[in-house]
């Protein structure tokens, strides 16, 4: 039987736990951070001495925790990368700017759990000898803001922020910066431009790796919200008991942020792959199942941008059983909610946001509304983004207006083609044409049929090509 | 970089200053710069501290804003127009913002904005003709677990549907 498995969410959602740092204290609160802080430099075999950052980092590593953010990268192997040479300043930022459509799991721990980020925060920043750290918040969610400043303020109290922390002889502080809504700010070296004050115009890698020169050209961590919470559990816990949880190279816990059709949508978390797709949308301790009368059709397995799942579709994955490597076909239902299957299924798990469409759904018109998303939130940069978002929206549109072609499925999968794979600066263009190359590819005859109805009723109409009036031409050239 | 500033907009900054000078929320705005040390990169939040004040922001604004951050008009104006959450047109009384990110979609928030649209006859992004209600759509506000939502005023209503945004909306016009 899956099981939710609660690690950050444990206290959360209890009656009677409030944001406030003495309900967090109650709960065992800043104890991480306090045995963070004691740790005691260890001699190596080889002799030479590792200090309790070093620890901590190595065990980060151990643990296997992988970000949550959408990349799914090494949190461990992140921050290794980092320049510590240099002898500038090491940022941290907190990439608390969660826009994806249908993730809604870190507006669930800055609204009600804020200390338990600002403890992870702190010990990350320990770790990495960072002095000053942001946490760039989302400008839609202005009481987050209020939350975060408050129990900043509290924990400035408390002498867990600001000067000589708990007599450690470690300074770090805090600041709670503002977004003004702009889904590209989430992408990490836009986020660090908009924290410069500027447009969030994404940096080209190389050579701007955040690592190395990020923010104010000086390297930078930038981790998602519920990575960071994580750090705290791993200190608590152990990096090799954290590795424990969850199944090899996918460990920890994830919270899951389910929407759609589905009796009851709502954020659970999970152990990382313990649970399979249909099991979080059918059993009763998730989703509850589809509404009454409804079949399933499609599920978007992470956040918008993830590539779609078919109802019935079958993948074949390479698996493990009893030592032996054995390929074996699976339903879409039966994967594993995890990184590394979803990734062998050609989707990935993303922000771990599913959004479940029954069959009261019109396919077309979802993805247009997708795409009208990216055509609007495309930053401008890069032409073959800019442009191509634009015009994939533009052709849904008239598809879902009665304007649409038969040759529209074909026309759209060939703009899609041509924007990822290193013709944009960011990965908006991958996320911009992934939604629309597997729509098509997977729901085809929906998109031929409804192209094909409109075509065949303008010839029974035998409407002549009109010509736009002054004003019509004036709102189609404001349309977008 | 006023200094660099051709002879007309070096006029145009005059105005604006010259508008400042009467309006004591100009001061609280300066205050606020001065918190921040004027710095470069505290643009956005004084940005949102001005829209705070103003409601809007407004060329004078922009013009001030960039005067005393020492910034060029043109990143400033930049940088307003970029981001969705600033408004370079008054608003009106009462703002109604659903939700059109794909979860909200798929439970039927395009009924909510046609009905509310045709109600208020006016189009998302615009406000009414007597200045009671703006209408806006958002891009996911994260409330995908409680679908379709709308924002009312800044609070989010669970779970609407046409007959329910049309009842708020009835009270305010």
């Amino acid at each position: 039987m899956p099981q939710e498995f609660k690690l950050i969410l444990k206290h959360l959602d209890n009656p009677g736990y409030t944001p406030d740092i003495e309900c967090y204290l109650r709960h065992g609160g800043y104890d991480a951070l306090k045995k963070a802080l004691a740790i005691q430099p260890k001699d190596l075999p080889d002799g030479k001495k590792a200090s309790p950052q070093e620890q901590i980092r190595d065990d980060v590593k151990l643990s296997g925790l992988r970000g949550r953010g959408g990349a799914g990268f090494s949190c461990g192997l992140k921050w290794s990368f980092v320049d510590r040479r240099s002898g500038k300043p090491i940022y941290l930022i907190c990439n608390a700017d969660e826009s994806e459509p249908g993730t809604f799991k870190d507006r669930q721990i800055i609204h009600k759990d804020p200390h338990q980020l600002i403890e992870g925060m702190i010990i990350s920043c320990f770790a990495n000898d960072v002095k000053l750290a942001y946490i760039y918040i989302r400008g839609e969610m202005p009481l987050g803001a209020k939350l975060l400043n408050k129990a900043l303020a509290e924990a400035r109290a408390k002498n867990l922020l600001g000067k000589n922390i708990l007599g450690s002889g470690y300074d770090l502080d805090i600041h709670v910066h503002r977004g003004a809504g702009a889904y590209i700010c989430g992408e990490e070296t836009g986020l660090i431009e908009s924290l410069e004050g500027k447009r969030p115009y994404p940096r080209i890698k190389p050579p701007y790796f955040p690592a190395v020169l990020g923010l104010y050209m000086c390297p930078t961590i930038v981790n998602n919200v519920e990575t960071l919470c994580n750090v705290k559990h791993i200190v608590t816990m152990g990096g090799a008991e954290f590795a424990k949880l969850g199944t090899p190279n996918n460990t920890g816990t994830r919270i899951v942020s389910l929407s759609g059709q589905v009796k009851r949508p709502g954020y659970y978390e999970i152990e990382v792959g313990k649970a399979t797709i249909g099991q979080l949308i059918n059993d009763p301790v998730f989703g509850g199942g589809l509404r009454d009368g409804h079949k399933l059709k499609a599920v978007i397995p992470g956040g918008s941008s993830a590539k779609v799942f078919k109802a019935g579709e079958k993948f074949k994955l390479k698996r493990k059983v009893d030592g032996k490597d054995v390929e074996q076909e699976v339903d879409m239902l039966d994967l594993p909610y995890d990184f590394d299957s979803l990734i062998a299924a050609g989707s990935m798990s993303g922000s771990s946001a599913i959004i479940v469409m029954d069959d009261s759904v019109d396919i077309v018109e979802a993805l247009a509304n997708i795409s009208e998303f990216y055509a609007h939130e495309s930053c401008g940069q890069c032409t073959p983004c800019r442009e191509g978002s634009l015009w994939m929206s533009k052709t849904l549109h008239r598809l879902t207006h009665g304007e649409g072609r038969k040759s529209d499925a074909d026309y759209l999968v060939k703009i899609a083609d041509n924007i990822p794979g290193g013709r944009t600066i960011c990965a908006f263009g991958e996320a911009c044409s992934w939604p629309v190359q597997s729509f098509v590819a997977k729901f085809k005859d929906e998109f031929v049929a409804k192209g094909a109805a409109d075509e065949e009723r303008r010839a029974n109409e035998k409407i002549q090509p009109k010509t736009a009036t002054p004003v019509e031409r004036k709102e189609l050239a404001t349309a977008h | 970089m006023s200094a660099t500033l051709t002879k007309s907009s070096n006029r145009r900054l005059q105005a604006a200053l010259q508008h400042a000078s009467g309006d004591k929320r100009f001061k609280i705005l300066e205050v606020h710069m001065k918190k921040h040390q004027f710095r470069h990169d505290a643009l956005i939040e004084v940005l949102h501290k001005a829209q705070e004040l103003f409601g809007y922001l407004e060329d004078d604004l922009l013009f001030f804003v960039a005067h005393k951050l020492k910034l060029p008009p043109s990143r400033v104006y930049g940088v307003a127009t970029f981001y969705h959450f600033f408004n370079l047109k008054p608003q009106g009384e009462h703002t109604c913002v659903v939700c059109m990110g794909t979860a909200c979609y798929v439970k039927g928030a395009d009924k909510v904005i046609d009905a509310v649209q045709s109600r208020l006859q006016i189009k998302s992004g615009e406000t009414t003709a007597d200045g009671k209600v703006s209408l806006l759509t958002a891009r996911c506000i994260g409330a995908c677990g409680i679908a379709p939502a709308v924002t009312y005023d800044g609070q989010v209503a669970p779970k609407q549907t046409p007959e329910a945004a049309l009842e708020k909306i009835n009270q305010w016009k």
